[in-house]
């Protein structure tokens, strides 16, 4: 991946990939319920998100996440409470 | 068709090494569920478990027969080693014979297997050789068959959270259709080991809190480990060897959702309880007591409620329900028989356990869950609950005698 995606297009581009669904289909402001992505689809997610940023999302954290804009606010937090913010890589 | 009575019960758990011990708990509303002291503090995002305390087992079993069981094996045979005891079962060789042991474990001894896989992958030396039947579901049947000479159908049944109720369910219905004479049926769990509970922990479904079944800020389940086995045995035998039954068994009623891999379904779930029902011939309003599955996920006990709900219509109302799981945890394969031992022993005692560490209600689960204190009140008839991944329901009916 490019050294220039943002936070942002990387979280898309997991959730494009652990879904299994088009890139261009998944937008900033999309619910959980638009995408289709159930509960199992939300484990999925988590532990893809976990492994692209090296972080650990709290379960409880996660069960308040309903939309990608939530994602987006809950990585850069957790990005941002561990006093880095790193380039893709 | 024959009247089946329980006429012993063998429990080993969170609340200690057998039935007479697991009761004293329930029905004070003592909870098992401590801090983990088998796994290294970091591990693990979660600490409490439900561990069974002080069990020895080189005190138990010879060496040769400890090296070749897992620690479910063990839990599966001592708990039915107390049972039959308790039921006085005098083994005669026609009734060897015929004789059946069912069990349901949901991971069996893949502890052994996960130590094989150790030594594979990490110490890259050889697995064990006695790993496949030290691992293997059916281990448990397999020793209670061997310690007791029993020699007709042993198998075990693999349900995911509902293997022991299914279990005892079968071996009900082989003893009420005369095909067995005496039935020695119930499930062992040990999966407090630690590839097993990082599972459990990928799946988000175990609290760091503790099990608060029905409360509305529940936040997840508690693993526990343990065994419960039952002796049942047609009425008439029974009472011709001079031996009290304990209960009825009967009803045993099975569904499934066809839904989803992991989410409950309440339409699953209500056949279930109707079919046990239809299955014993007891109306609605007999029914007193319901031992919930009541795992404290957000899903299970709200959709668990309204199940219940569909099914009694205005009788629920006069229905209590509680979750033992707050006390012995969630001992999956197992949870079905340590949960119909609840059932047993609360019709038994007219003593009703409580689900224990509720907190706050939720308008979801709106039930009379006997909050935190146990109930004395004589009920004719219960229900036992169990609801497994991929969609499985198994529910057994007992009634007072």
């Amino acid at each position: 991946m490019a050294n220039s995606e943002t936070i942002q297009e990387r979280i898309l581009r997991v959730i494009s990939r652990s879904k299994r669904i088009q890139l261009e289909s998944v937008r900033p402001d999309s619910t959980f319920a638009e995408l289709g992505i159930d509960s199992l689809d939300r484990l999925n997610l988590l532990f893809d998100l976990e492994s692209e940023f090296d972080i650990s999302i709290d379960d409880e954290d996660a069960k308040r996440a309903n939309q990608v804009s939530d994602v987006l606010m809950g990585v850069q937090q957790l990005l941002a409470a561990r006093g880095n913010i790193p380039v893709s890589n | 068709m024959p009247r089946v009575v329980v006429t012993g019960i063998g429990v080993i758990s969170a609340l200690g090494l057998n039935a007479q011990e697991f009761w004293e708990a329930l029905h004070h509303g003592f909870s098992g569920i401590r801090p983990i002291d088998t796994i290294d503090d970091g591990q693990l995002r979660f600490k409490n478990v439900a561990q069974v305390p002080g069990f020895s087992p080189e005190a138990e079993f010879p060496p040769g027969q400890l090296a070749c069981m897992d620690r479910f094996a063990q839990f599966a045979v001592f708990s039915a080693r107390e049972a039959i005891a308790h039921a006085n079962v005098e083994w005669t060789p026609p009734l060897q014979e015929k004789a059946i042991v069912v069990t349901g474990s949901c991971m069996g001894g893949r502890s052994a297997e996960e130590d094989g896989y150790r030594a594979l992958f990490l110490k890259k030396s050889r697995i064990h050789p006695l790993t496949i039947p030290l691992a293997m579901s059916n281990a448990g049947a397999s020793h209670i068959s061997m310690c007791h000479g029993i020699k007709g159908p042993v198998f075990t049944i693999s349900t995911a959270c509902a293997s022991s109720a299914h279990a005892l369910g079968h071996a009900f219905w082989m003893v009420r259709s005369g095909q067995a004479p005496l039935a020695i049926a119930g499930g062992s769990e040990a999966p407090l080991f630690l590839g097993g509970l990082k599972a459990w922990e990928a799946l988000r479904v175990v609290t760091k809190d503790t099990c608060r079944p029905f409360s509305r800020d529940r936040s997840g389940m508690i693993l526990g480990e343990g065994a419960a086995m039952f002796v049942l045995e047609p009425l008439q035998t029974a009472l011709a060897r001079g031996v009290q039954p304990m209960a009825e068994i009967v009803g045993f009623g099975m569904s499934s959702d066809a839904g989803h891999i992991t989410e409950p379904s309440c339409d699953g779930a209500a056949r279930a309880m109707r079919s046990a029902l239809d299955d014993s011939g007891l109306a609605c309003e007999q029914v007193g007591y319901i031992n919930a599955h009541g795992t404290a996920t957000e899903a299970n006990d709200r959709t668990e409620t309204a199940a219940i709900r569909a099914v009694f219509g205005s009788h629920a109302e006069h229905l209590a329900i509680s979750s033992t799981k707050s006390m012995h945890g969630h001992t999956l394969g197992a949870a079905g028989a340590l949960e119909a031992a609840a059932a047993v022993l609360a019709l038994k005692h007219a003593i009703l356990p409580p689900t224990a560490n509720y907190t706050i209600p939720d308008p979801a689960c709106d039930l009379d869950v006997i909050p935190n204190s146990a109930r004395p009140l004589t009920v004719d008839a219960c229900l036992s609950n169990s609801f497994a991944f991929g969609g499985m329901n198994a529910v057994l009916a007992f009634r007072r005698l």
